[in-house]
């Protein structure tokens, strides 16, 4: 066997904090040779970024090696001067990072980013260049090549943006490949597209990748080994097949269980939770007509009909799931449904009376603010920095109840954050000091304190960890038991909207391709475009046939 | 606003965190301080009555009897030097305040609803800044009269348009976050939401602003007063006081105008440096 590729040995990084020195990796230690592919799983927080970054030497200045080292071909660049490591980046290491929006210059031509990667580590002339770009996006199969050239990063898609950045990262054939979440936030179609072509590409070169990802499905689909990290450890490593069948480690037992399959149920994804009784619901007495009908609900945007002709229903404590990709109409619907935009035709019936006609600048005023609630994609991002999770939680029953300061408002405060889980101790705090799961828990009790009757839900765990999704599906489920609260749940991901909702809808551009129970729809598609959708999905099957995987 | 639970960091605590790590900001703060309480204790500070002419010690050289020398009239000019920093800082918080008031909720709705208010409103913003500024606030007070009112409103108008495009800009930014979303959705109304969400949010950026602000206004106050166009004689002022020093500066009767202008000197300096650290202040993101 040949010298590994690259050799990390007990690697240890800290940071420097304002609260003093915290350890990041606790030396931990791989090895990758080329044409390999290493996927590095764990959750947010566990030092997968800040290995690549270590590996790459691009830590930030807080940053700081305290031991161990990287091995890169036989040489020792933990301690290698600037000079050399800017040779190497690029040329014999590149790195693909998790937003290609925000990784390439807004301002320069995807043509000239190519050539200036190109240029800055070979002498060629521009004319040279420039045809090597070009053969370069034709590589990554950027449709139109000779006019995408020209374009800027503005002007394409994500997965376009992602596709140049892997232009970029090949452009010298490096010999190592780091790629840091790089179909996060890309659609399930597009991700698939964008592995496949990057597993193929490398393949080709014989380039060694590291995939670094919070997905386990995409690390088995595309990685030959894979190590887990929790909290600066690797706590598991070795041939991804062997690593899924028999996981030794407790941590990693508990992502994969955490992990949505195509047969889990919410109980099985948060193992040792009590067991959820199904609470059977008498039927509805005759006559009651549904809690929401939406009625051929259109928006249109610049001409676009962003939501065409969109009709469904949901009973009283029903759930129903509105499934689709970026584009398809799905977070428009839900902002018309919840009356925060207006709609440009149709109409939505809130228990019988008309609320899709009250304009969303008045909608505040009406009574069915407090009865139709949302809990919103980014916990982060819908929590007013300036407000402690007290305020945010109390903010909709000083407005909607009228309460005033005092033990009825603050009972109600952490009666409904009880209800979402979250520690009475950690009502004080401002956003920034919760974590991501904690912030997703205040935006849910916010949601629920006025006690609403439908509860829409806009990728409500799209941003969190997938043991933190797992708790906070079941938490949603229960409430949604226990409160006779009806649910509209707005995702991408059909694993999960399968586990949560009874009916399913599946949008495409602005209209409905498929509706139905989600079982049916789930195990037996009736259209072409589900099908795509459900086969983009990265299962990982632990029992089942290698031939699922692309091998790099 | 509502209980306070442990686990957060003392607001105390945290300022002295800001100012340990940023000594510049702690001279500032000091200075600022230092000023604000001389501006209060002004009157019983003052070794002297600051108005009363005594034309027999008149420009006399900084002694220990007159810490700061004698003006053209006798009068002790650290005495007076005290009752303008009341003046002075009045005239300069007031002016500062007013265009932050009115420029954060003009600026915000702008910022917010975007369309024809925020098209006009930008370009009447654009026309009051083709203006050279001070020309203008002279304009103003000419106009309107030779009173402190005047003076108040003349750098106040001058000062708008800047508070106005920062909480446009800084609003316009925001006005798509979740949480505005949110707080739509929990029954807030659109101007509420300008008010009490987004508005606050902007503060920490806009409180560099005021504090640059405050400086230059200062400035520009004695700046209109030295050209005769501010608060008149006898009323101790920087400006006035400068000004009349001037006449006397080629005699050698350099304290007329060095401890006045000292006094301008550091009071700008200190708000100037002042505004970093207080935007780490008042961001509770800062405060982990």
């Amino acid at each position: 066997m040949t010298a590994p590729l690259l050799q990390v040995e007990d690697l240890k990084v800290d940071f420097s904090t304002r609260n003093g020195i915290v350890r990041a990796l606790h030396g931990i230690g791989f090895t990758l040779h080329a044409g390999e592919t290493l996927g590095i799983v764990g959750e947010s927080g566990s030092g997968k970024s800040v290995t690549s970054l270590a590996v790459m030497r691009l830590l930030d200045r807080a940053g700081r090696i305290a031991g161990g080292r990287v091995l890169f071909q036989g040489r020792d660049i933990t301690r290698a001067a600037p000079g050399d490591l800017r040779s190497l980046r690029g040329a014999a290491m590149s790195m693909i990072f998790q937003n290609p929006r925000a990784a390439l210059n807004p301002i320069r031509t995807v043509a000239q980013q190519i050539m200036d990667v190109l240029r800055a580590h070979r002498r060629i002339d521009a004319a040279e260049a420039r045809q090597q770009a070009l053969d370069l996006l034709k590589a990554v199969r950027i449709r139109d090549p000779e006019r995408r050239m020209s374009a800027y990063p503005n002007e394409l898609s994500g997965g376009m943006c992602q596709r140049v950045m892997i232009a970029m990262a090949i452009a010298c054939e490096p010999a190592l490949l780091i790629a840091d979440e790089p179909t996060t936030g890309l659609d399930v179609t597009t991700q698939k597209v964008v592995m496949d072509l990057l597993a193929g590409l490398t393949a080709e070169r014989g380039m060694a990748v590291i995939l670094i990802t919070h997905d386990l499905g995409l690390a088995a689909r595309y990685c030959g080994a894979i190590a887990v990290m929790e909290q600066g450890r690797i706590v598991e490593q070795g041939p991804t097949e062997a690593l899924f069948r028999d996981a030794q480690h407790p941590y990693t037992r508990r992502l994969i269980a955490a992990s949505p399959t195509r047969r889990s149920t919410l109980a099985d994804l948060a193992q040792g939770a009590p067991p959820v009784e199904p609470v059977s619901r008498p039927p509805p007495p005759p006559g009651t007509g549904p809690l929401l009908e939406v009625q051929k609900l259109v928006k249109l945007y610049s001409g676009t009909r962003a939501v065409d002709d969109v009709s469904f229903t949901i009973s009283a404590g029903g759930s129903l799931g509105l499934v689709g990709e970026s584009g398809s109409g799905k977070t428009t619907l839900s902002r018309m449904i919840c009356r925060l935009i207006d709609a440009d035709g149709g109409d939505v019936v809130f228990q019988g009376e008309s609320i899709g006609h009250i304009p969303a600048r008045d909608f505040h005023k009406a009574p069915q603010r407090r009865d139709v609630q949302i809990v919103f994609q980014d916990p982060t991002d819908s929590l007013n920095p300036r407000f402690t999770a007290f305020d945010s939680i109390a903010h909709p029953l000083r407005r909607l109840e009228g309460m005033r300061d005092g033990s009825a408002l603050t009972a109600r405060v952490t009666e409904a954050a009880s209800r979402a889980g979250l520690e009475p101790a950690l009502l004080g705090r401002f956003p920034h000091q919760l974590s991501g799961g904690q912030k997703a828990r205040v935006g849910i009790a916010r949601a629920v304190a006025p006690r609403p009757k439908l509860l829409l839900l806009d990728e409500p765990t799209a941003a969190l960890d997938v043991s933190i999704q797992a708790v906070i599906l079941q938490l949603l489920d229960r409430l949604r038991r226990e409160d006779d609260l009806a649910l509209l749940f707005v995702s991408h991901d059909l694993n999960v909207v399968r586990m949560m909702c009874d009916q399913m809808v599946v949008l495409q551009a602005g209209k409905i391709v498929e509706a139905g129970p989600s079982m049916r729809v789930f195990e037996a598609p009736g259209a072409e475009y589900t099908r795509t959708l459900l086969d983009a999905i990265p299962h990982f099957e632990p029992n089942a046939a290698p031939a699922d995987r692309v091998d790099a | 606003m509502s209980a306070t639970v442990a686990g957060t960091r003392s607001t105390t605590q945290h300022i002295l965190f800001v100012l340990r790590g940023n000594p510049v900001t702690a001279i500032a703060a000091t200075l600022v301080t230092l000023l604000v309480v001389i501006a209060i204790l002004a009157p019983w500070l003052a070794p002297y009555d600051p108005i009363a002419s005594d034309v027999p010690s008149a420009l006399q050289p900084p002694s220990a009897a007159h810490w700061a020398g004698t003006d053209q009239l006798g009068r002790d000019i650290f005495s007076r030097i005290l009752l303008a920093a009341r003046l002075d800082l009045f005239i300069a918080v007031s002016a500062v305040g007013l265009s932050f008031v009115v420029g954060a909720v003009v600026g915000g709705f702008c910022g917010y609803r975007g369309g024809r208010l925020d098209r006009w409103v930008g370009r009447i913003v654009d026309v009051l800044m083709a203006f050279p500024l001070f020309v203008l606030a002279m304009a103003l007070v000419a106009a309107l009269g030779n009173r402190m009112e005047n003076i108040i409103i003349a750098t106040a108008v001058i000062n708008l348009p800047f508070y106005t495009r920062f909480a446009r800009a800084e609003v316009n930014v925001r006005r798509n976050s979740g949480w505005v979303e949110a707080a739509r959705a929990c029954g807030e109304s659109h101007m509420m939401v300008v008010l009490r969400f987004l508005l606050p949010n902007v503060l920490p950026a806009m409180a560099v602003q005021i504090s640059l602000n405050l400086g230059w206004a200062i400035l520009n106050a004695a700046g209109l007063s030295f050209i005769g166009l501010g608060v008149q004689a006898p009323t101790p002022e920087w400006g006035i006081m400068v000004a009349e020093g001037a006449r006397f500066i080629t005699t050698g009767k350099w304290w007329l105008v060095a401890f006045p202008g000292l006094a301008l000197m550091l009071t700008v300096l200190g708000f100037n440096l002042l505004g970093d650290g207080l935007r780490d202040i008042l961001d509770p993101r800062m405060r982990t």
